[in-house]
């Protein structure tokens, strides 16, 4: 009951926070200098006269705004996100096709830089005052500081150019035309390399919280009382400490969500990765507006739902929290 | 303890605060050593490091000079970060100071709409209003600035909540200052050290974020910068690695010192959470 209404709830906020996102849109077409039936028809060729003036009628340019404004939202509230004209599809059906293979990617360097992340930070906690866990701290602040897309470059670079080990482009072998298990090896072969280096920042993020959450967990009373109790201090660090510190991580790892979806869009530039990633490139080199705003759109859709299932694994993991805000 | 002292305690902080003057002085010196433009074409395209005397880092796929763009690239670097992060925490420290200060309906709307701002994928954004904008440097640091001031903003509201019932606030509302006189003199002044903090990571990210937005074609077409000349290489990584690689160590050294530099003025500002923390 209690996690229905919460669910609920969640779910009215994130409809509101993308009923402004719509409007933000909306915004954005405005802003932009120039024409905004020329924009939205591209600046090339396809936008003659003629046609700019059909869509013009079409958006009731010439109405006042708040017409305009309400024509558009409730355009999208019917999942009308417009045509582009580039590439000759519905921009839903583009997004749609490319939408699982974001999924992968992020999901693939979300588990993966989490869990890394939480071992790495975890040992330089419990060295923290030894060598080998500076180490580990300076190699997350060297991570923490690269450019995702250099990291992408100079593994294309190191693996596929001069070691020849990983695929350096795609998602499969293009005419290879496999089935069932080979094609899921050829994928998770091609996965690889985006995946890490996507994981890459992020595990440097995660390992540096990890270090500071377990820090100020030891420091707590419970730890002492265990201590006092005569525990091994292996059993201390994995029930007392590190539990207790999980709970902020998962918390903070939901609100990077937002990061790793800006951070795809630079990996799959590099790797050619068939995400919406990359279609949002494509959109930015063809000057396709509706398709832009349509995988923007769509990228805040994906971390707001992120938000909500790291929000409830957080409140299952702690029930302390249901009955504070329930 | 004096503040550099304490700072300079801080080994990684000291070798941050050395690269960071390297780079600072790559920046200003470039129009002194390179006074031409660094879009110029000056010699045989392709030419690697040290092969040819006075090009000693090639030069990239249209024959312009490499070490030309690293040094201009410096300064657009630089420029680009400070400018954004001072326009961020214009935004961020007034929303921040009136939300913390006040509280109430009005504490309540600010942090619903910094909120809206932090669900809102960053970068994604970034791209979004740079394109719309048109790229130029202008609109470069409105993206920037407009996509990290959140952090600004609640940091700053959550100092100015544990201050604003303070001894010394209550006696300066006793003889009479106004409300801005309280805010600007009495609170804001002692919360400078943790946004300085902030403001140096903040410069980090903000030159990160313009790397990657110029390495996707959205830089300003006349000022050559770090991520173009990655992006612009990217196309012959198989023939020329070192075109992408050096830009690429000129902003992770910059980055790498900015982080590093932050972490000491952390520890010299707040030398007590210093002294726990090590």
């Amino acid at each position: 009951m209690v996690y229905a209404r919460l669910i609920l709830l969640r779910l009215f906020k994130a409809a509101i926070v993308l009923l402004m996102i719509i409007i933000f849109n909306f915004l954005l077409i405005q802003l932009a200098p120039g024409d905004p039936a020329a924009i939205m028809a591209g600046e090339a060729g396809a936008a003659d006269e003629a046609f700019i003036a059909q869509l013009r009628e079409r958006f009731g340019l010439d109405q006042p705004l708040y017409v305009q404004l309400w024509k558009y939202v409730s355009g999208i509230l019917s999942l009308d996100f417009g045509y582009s004209y580039r590439q000759q599809m519905p921009v839903l059906d583009l997004i749609l096709d490319r939408l699982p293979a974001t999924l992968l990617l992020t999901g693939t360097a979300f588990v993966l830089s989490l869990v890394l992340g939480i071992v790495a930070g975890s040992m330089a906690a419990m060295r923290a005052r030894k060598p080998s866990g500076s180490v580990i701290m300076a190699l997350a602040l060297l991570f923490y500081a690269t450019p995702l897309f250099w990291v992408a470059l100079m593994a294309v670079v190191l693996f596929s150019v001069y070691l020849d080990w990983l695929p350096a482009y795609g998602m499969f072998t293009v005419g290879a035309n496999l089935q069932g298990l080979d094609l899921v090896l050829d994928i998770a072969l091609h996965l690889i390399l985006p995946a890490t280096t996507l994981g890459l920042f992020f595990m440097a993020v995660y390992t540096r919280m990890t270090r500071t959450s377990m820090l100020e967990a030891a420091q707590q009373d419970y730890v002492k009382t265990a201590r006092a109790k005569g525990l091994a201090p292996g059993v201390i660090q994995r029930r007392h400490i590190l539990r207790n510190a999980l709970l902020p991580i998962i918390t903070l790892a939901g609100l990077q969500a937002g990061q790793m979806v800006g951070g795809a869009i630079l990996t799959e530039t590099v790797f050619a990765w068939p995400g919406i990633g990359r279609l949002m490139h494509e959109a930015l080199v063809q000057r396709d507006y509706n398709l832009l705003l349509g995988v923007f759109f769509f990228s805040a859709a994906m971390v707001i739902l992120f938000n909500i299932i790291t929000d409830l694994i957080y409140r299952i993991a702690d029930p302390r929290i249901k009955e504070a805000s329930a | 303890m004096s503040f550099f002292a304490r700072f300079a305690r801080n080994r990684g902080a000291l070798f941050g605060l050395i690269i960071l003057w390297v780079i600072i002085g790559m920046a200003i010196l470039a129009p002194i050593v390179f006074p031409e433009s660094p879009w110029r074409m000056v010699q045989r395209p392709f030419l690697p490091p040290f092969a040819v005397d006075g090009m000693w880092l090639g030069t990239d796929t249209m024959g312009r000079n490499v070490a030309a763009g690293l040094m201009h690239g410096a300064w657009v670097s630089l420029l680009i970060g400070l400018i954004s992060t001072s326009v961020a925490l214009l935004i961020g420290v007034p929303l921040g100071a009136i939300a913390g200060y006040y509280g109430g309906w009005l504490d309540d709307a600010l942090m619903r709409f910094t909120e809206f701002f932090q669900t809102i994928p960053n970068f994604a954004l970034a791209i979004v209003l740079v394109a719309v904008m048109q790229p130029s440097v202008t609109s470069i640091v409105l993206a920037i600035a407009l996509v990290s001031w959140p952090p600004v903003a609640r940091l700053v509201r959550a100092e100015f909540m544990s201050l604003r019932h303070r001894e010394y606030v209550e006696a300066a509302r006793l003889i009479g200052q106004t409300n801005t006189q309280i805010i600007l003199r009495q609170i804001l002044p002692n919360t400078l050290s943790p946004i300085i903090v902030l403001a140096s990571l903040m410069v980090a990210t903000a030159i990160l974020l313009e790397s990657s937005l110029s390495f996707l074609g959205l830089g300003d077409p006349n000022a050559m910068s770090w991520g173009y000349m990655i992006g612009a290489a990217r196309t012959v990584i198989r023939q020329a690695w070192w075109l992408s690689f050096i830009p690429g160590v000129a902003i992770l050294l910059t980055v790498l010192a900015l982080n590093l530099v932050g972490e000491g003025l952390d520890d010299a500002l707040n030398p007590k959470l210093a002294r726990e923390r090590h």
